[in-house]
């Protein structure tokens, strides 16, 4: 029960944080699609704009390869043994990722698609307009390290 | 429907709304020394000027593209142009009433006809011509009918004007409410609005009786419609006066003006509610936006290349040039 409690929260992280990246770079990826119908040479702008809420996607892999490790997973050598209570710290320690990650990714997919207009118009503040969308990022990784440190911490 | 988001569509309209005219733009284009020198400036701007055999056919070839261009545009954004009902049910009113003006008299004019209604203009010519008015949507046909039996019985065009336009404007006002986008609803009141104004103030100039108002004004959400009316039988001051009590109060100074004063206003009046539509990242709001300041740019166009065709004076022109989008 309590592997499977931290195999929850593993695969919790990756998916819903993958989720929030799909979303967002499908989303980005329509609003990138739309300039370069109109302008082509604006393609790797709004590609970078378009890539931003695909990190999370990326953030909830690495908090669930830490924890897949951490339970033996990785080595094939699973902790069949473990406890309930180390199984739901392990499933805790993977949330902030999975819940930040799915809704940091969403939102930051908004900003980047107001970005791709703002370059569409302005390609000149195309510095400026990465700044919003990174901002969103912050939370993410905020979540990202507030899981690796909870799950390194468990004994 | 207004929760549908259009992130594809409003990315392709960013970059295109750097292709609308500007006020500066406007500003060049009347100060061109010729027709032929302001249809090459357009020309530059990307407008397709079309061939003719004099200038007014060129113009207004080049109108009908331009026209047509923004709802192909439309067309390849949106699956379902429904929710645009509100800016194109009115060209299918005025096809409406072109079939029935036409179904009196034994001339067929096919270019009085728009193209950019949500019905194609040959099944009102048949509806009219067969008086099969099943062909027409549920709601336009028991209007049709009466437009006609009016035209075929009394010879008044004006009834017959008064019962399709007052349909096309509770339709307006209907498409707006019903497309879920408050930009649409919004573009829906205003035109009501405007247009109960006018009739009320040109009612009033030429003396028409409560019971034509009655007929002619349709109701909508910021006028009292049935004090409107009682203002206009009594006078241009007591239309004023009821108008200085409700959100339209600016339009009085433009009215006391001239008519071309208050239509401009009217257009402008849109045209700033639309604007913040710049900064709407995808929703429907951009694209509407879009449609409305493409037909605005189109009517100055208009003005402008009327004005020198006719060789106007600069300052009749510019009390019609409307305020730009962009």
């Amino acid at each position: 029960m309590g592997l499977a409690l931290a195999l929850l929260g593993a695969a919790s992280a990756a998916l819903f944080a993958g989720i929030g990246s799909a979303i967002g770079t499908g989303r980005g990826g329509q609003a990138a699609a739309g300039v370069v119908t109109e302008d082509p040479s604006q393609f790797s702008r709004v590609l970078i704009l378009q890539l931003l809420p695909g990190t999370q996607g990326i953030y909830g892999l690495l908090i669930a390869f830490i924890a897949l490790s951490n339970i033996g997973i990785m080595s094939g050598s699973p902790q069949v043994d473990m406890s309930v209570g180390t199984g739901l710290q392990y499933f805790a320690a993977c949330m902030p990722m999975a819940f930040v990650g799915l809704i940091s990714a969403m939102q930051q997919a908004k900003a980047s698609v107001a970005s791709i207009g703002l370059v569409a118009k302005r390609p000149d503040q195309f510095g400026k307009s990465m700044i919003f969308p990174a901002m969103v990022e912050t939370y993410a990784i905020l979540a990202l390290l507030v899981s690796i440190l909870a799950i390194n911490g468990i004994q | 429907m207004s929760d549908k988001q259009y992130y594809y569509a409003v990315a392709r309209i960013r970059s295109k709304e750097l292709t609308l005219l500007s006020a500066p733009f406007i500003e060049q284009l009347m100060g061109a020394k010729t027709v032929a020198e302001a249809l090459r400036m357009l020309q530059d701007k990307g407008w397709a000027v079309g061939e003719g055999s004099s200038e007014s056919e060129r113009v207004e070839k080049m109108l009908r593209a331009e026209k047509t261009k923004t709802w192909d545009l439309m067309g390849e954004l949106v699956d379902d142009l429904s929710v645009f009902s509100v800016l194109r049910v009115s060209y299918d009113y005025h096809n409406l009433k072109a079939a029935v003006k036409e179904a009196l008299t034994s001339d067929k004019h096919r270019d009085i006809f728009s193209d950019e209604g949500t019905i194609e203009a040959e099944v009102f010519r048949k509806a009219v011509a067969g008086r099969d008015f099943s062909l027409l949507p549920e709601e336009m046909r028991k209007v049709a009918e009466e437009a006609l039996d009016t035209l075929l019985t009394t010879h008044d065009g004006q009834l017959c004007d008064i019962i399709l336009d007052r349909a096309a404007l509770k339709a307006i006002h209907e498409a707006g409410k019903r497309s879920g986008s408050d930009i649409l609803a919004l573009y829906g009141e205003l035109m009501v609005a405007s247009a109960d104004i006018k009739i009320a103030v040109r009612a009033a100039r030429t003396g028409k009786d409560r019971k034509f108002l009655e007929q002619a004004l349709a109701e909508c959400d910021t006028l009292d419609v049935k004090r409107l009316s009682t203002a206009a039988s009594e006078g241009f001051d007591a239309i004023c006066e009821y108008l200085s009590m409700t959100r339209y109060h600016d339009a009085i100074s433009e009215l006391k003006t001239s008519p071309s004063a208050f239509e401009r206003w009217c257009d402008n009046l849109i045209i700033r509610n639309i604007r913040p539509e710049i900064h709407h990242p995808y929703t429907v709001g951009p694209l509407a936006a879009f449609c409305i300041a493409r037909e605005n740019e189109i009517k100055t166009v208009r003005i402008v290349l009327s004005g020198k065709i006719n060789d106007l004076p600069e300052m009749s022109v510019r009390e019609r040039v409307r305020e730009m989008y962009v």
